[in-house]
C-alpha cells in the first residue's frame, strides 16, 4: 500500500485514535478509586486545618476519626436533613443554589480539652479560578476559632498569600454576629471598614479581587447558616 | 555517534535547557521549591525516553503528511498517563505541579527530540537519547531549585537546613528567589559558569 496515500493516512490515524482512546479509558477506570481516596483524605487534612491542628498525609484519616465527632446536613431553617453525607456533599453546586434551597454540611470536632467546634465550608471564586476553605466556628456559634483558605490559582505572593497562615490567623477570635445580626467578617483594604459595621480583617495588598473574592465567599456561603447557628446551644 | 555520546552528550556539551535552550518556560515554572522540579525531571524523562521509543518504533510507518500529529498523540497520550498515575500515587505533589503536568506536551524538549532523533533512529538509541535528555533538563531543574528553595525558604525538600541561629542573628530568607524572575536569573548563572568551562560553546 502507498504510505503517504490518503487512505493509508486515514486508516492510520483512525486506528491510532482507537488504540489511544482504549488505552487511556483503561488507565483512568483503573486508577479511579486510587485517586478517589487521595481527594478525601486531602478533604480531610483541610478540615482539621481549620481546627488549627496540623494533619499530613500520613495521620489525617486517624486524626479526622478522632476529633471528628460527628457531620451532618442542616437546611437554611436549621433543620437536619436525613439521609445526607455532610462529606459527600458538593459545596461547589450548592453555593449557586438560592440560600433557602441550599444543603449546608456541618462537621463538629471535639479538641483534647472537651471544646465543640463547629466547621462550616466555603466555596467562591478568585481571580483566575476557584478558592474555598472551612471555617471554625466555637460553641456560642459567634466567634471564630479557626480557618483554612486554599485556592487553584491565584498569583503567588499576592492572591496565593490566602493560604499564608499569616492571613488565616486574622480571622481567630471575631465575631460572624454583631448585636445579634449575622454579619459575616469582612476582608477591607488596610484603613478602611465595612459600611455595614461588620468586624474585619485586612485584605492581602496586591491581591484586590483575591480578597474581595474571599469576602463574597464568606458572605455567600455563611449567611444560609444564620438559622443553624442561632439553634446551636449557647 | 555511539550509545555513550547519545546518553551522556545532553547531560553537558548538547544540555537541552542550557545549549539547545528548550523547556525553559517550564524550567522557570516549577523551580521554586526543589521536591517539585525533581518530580518534574523524573516525569519528563519518562515521557521522553517513552515517546521516543514509540516514535522510533512506528518511523517507517508514520505516513509523512500526519507526522506531527502522530508525535502530539503519542506524547499527550503518555502525558495523561503520567498525570494519572501522579495523582494516583503521589497527591500532593501532584496537587502542586498541577497544570504543569498537563503543560509536559507543550515541551519543546519532547517534540524536538521526536522530530529531530526519534524518526531517524533505532529504539533502543532513541530511548538513550531521550533518557539522556530528560536527565540533562532534570539536571539544571534541580540546580536551580535547590538554589531558590535554599535561599528564598531556607528549607530543602521542606527540611530547613538552614540554622535557626542565623536568622537571630538577623539573616533574613530572599523573598525574591520564590518569584518566576530569580529562575531565569540562576539559569543564566548555570549557563555562565558552564560556557567558561566550555570554551567552544562561546558565542563570538
Amino acid at each position: 500500500m502507498n504510505k503517504q496515500g490518503n487512505t493509508y493516512t486515514i486508516l492510520y490515524a483512525s486506528v491510532m485514535v482507537i488504540i489511544v482512546a482504549a488505552l487511556l479509558a483503561v488507565v483512568s477506570v483503573s486508577l479511579k478509586p486510587m485517586q478517589q481516596a487521595n481527594i478525601e483524605i486531602d478533604k480531610k487534612k483541610q478540615i482539621l486545618s481549620s481546627v488549627n491542628l496540623e494533619p499530613t498525609t500520613q495521620n489525617a484519616v486517624e486524626l479526622y476519626s478522632k476529633y471528628i465527632i460527628d457531620s451532618y446536613v442542616v437546611d437554611a431553617n436549621a433543620a437536619k436533613v436525613e439521609n445526607a453525607d455532610a462529606f459527600k456533599v458538593d459545596v461547589a453546586s450548592e453555593v449557586k443554589k438560592a440560600q433557602n434551597e441550599r444543603q449546608l454540611p456541618v462537621f463538629v470536632a471535639q479538641l483534647d480539652n472537651g471544646d465543640k467546634k463547629y466547621i462550616l465550608p466555603l466555596y467562591g471564586a478568585g481571580l483566575w479560578g476557584p478558592i474555598w476553605g472551612y471555617i471554625a466556628v466555637d460553641a456560642d456559634g459567634n466567634t471564630i476559632y479557626g480557618s483554612y483558605f486554599a485556592h487553584q490559582g491565584e498569583t503567588p505572593g499576592l492572591g496565593a498569600e490566602i493560604e499564608n497562615p499569616t492571613f488565616q490567623s486574622q480571622f481567630v477570635g471575631k465575631h460572624l454576629f454583631v448585636d445579634g445580626v449575622m454579619k459575616p467578617v469582612a476582608v477591607m483594604k488596610v484603613g478602611q471598614k465595612p459600611l455595614n459595621g461588620a468586624e474585619y480583617i485586612d485584605a492581602v495588598s496586591g491581591g484586590t479581587i483575591t480578597s474581595k473574592g474571599v469576602q463574597d465567599m464568606i458572605e455567600n456561603s455563611l449567611l444560609p447558616y444564620n438559622a443553624f447557628l442561632n439553634s446551636i446551644e449557647k | 555517534m555511539k550509545n555513550k555520546e547519545i546518553l551522556l552528550g545532553p547531560l553537558s556539551k548538547n544540555n537541552p535547557v542550557i545549549v539547545q535552550v528548550l523547556g525553559i518556560c517550564s524550567a522557570l515554572a516549577v523551580t521554586s521549591k526543589l521536591e517539585p522540579s525533581i518530580v518534574m525531571a523524573l516525569s519528563v524523562t519518562v515521557v521522553v525516553a517513552l515517546a521516543n521509543v514509540v516514535i522510533s518504533l512506528l518511523r517507517n510507518t508514520i505516513p509523512n503528511s500526519i507526522r506531527i500529529i502522530v508525535q502530539l498523540v503519542v506524547v499527550a497520550a503518555l502525558v495523561i498517563v503520567v498525570d494519572q498515575a501522579l495523582k494516583a500515587f503521589a497527591y500532593d505533589v501532584s496537587k502542586q505541579l498541577s497544570v504543569f503536568v498537563g503543560l509536559i506536551i507543550t515541551n519543546c524538549i519532547v517534540m524536538g527530540r521526536l522530530e529531530a532523533f526519534a524518526l531517524s533512529h533505532k529504539p533502543w538509541e532513541s530511548f538513550l537519547d531521550g533518557i539522556g535528555n530528560g536527565i540533562g533538563y532534570g539536571l539544571i531543574l534541580i540546580i536551580v531549585g535547590f538554589f531558590r528553595e535554599l535561599l528564598g525558604s531556607g528549607t530543602l525538600l521542606g527540611f530547613q537546613v538552614i540554622p535557626d541561629i542565623c536568622y537571630e542573628w538577623g539573616y533574613q530568607n530572599n523573598g525574591l528567589m520564590i518569584l518566576p524572575p530569580m529562575a531565569l536569573i540562576v539559569s543564566a548563572c548555570i549557563i555562565w559558569v558552564h560556557r567558561i568551562y566550555n570554551k567552544d560553546l562561546q558565542e563570538k
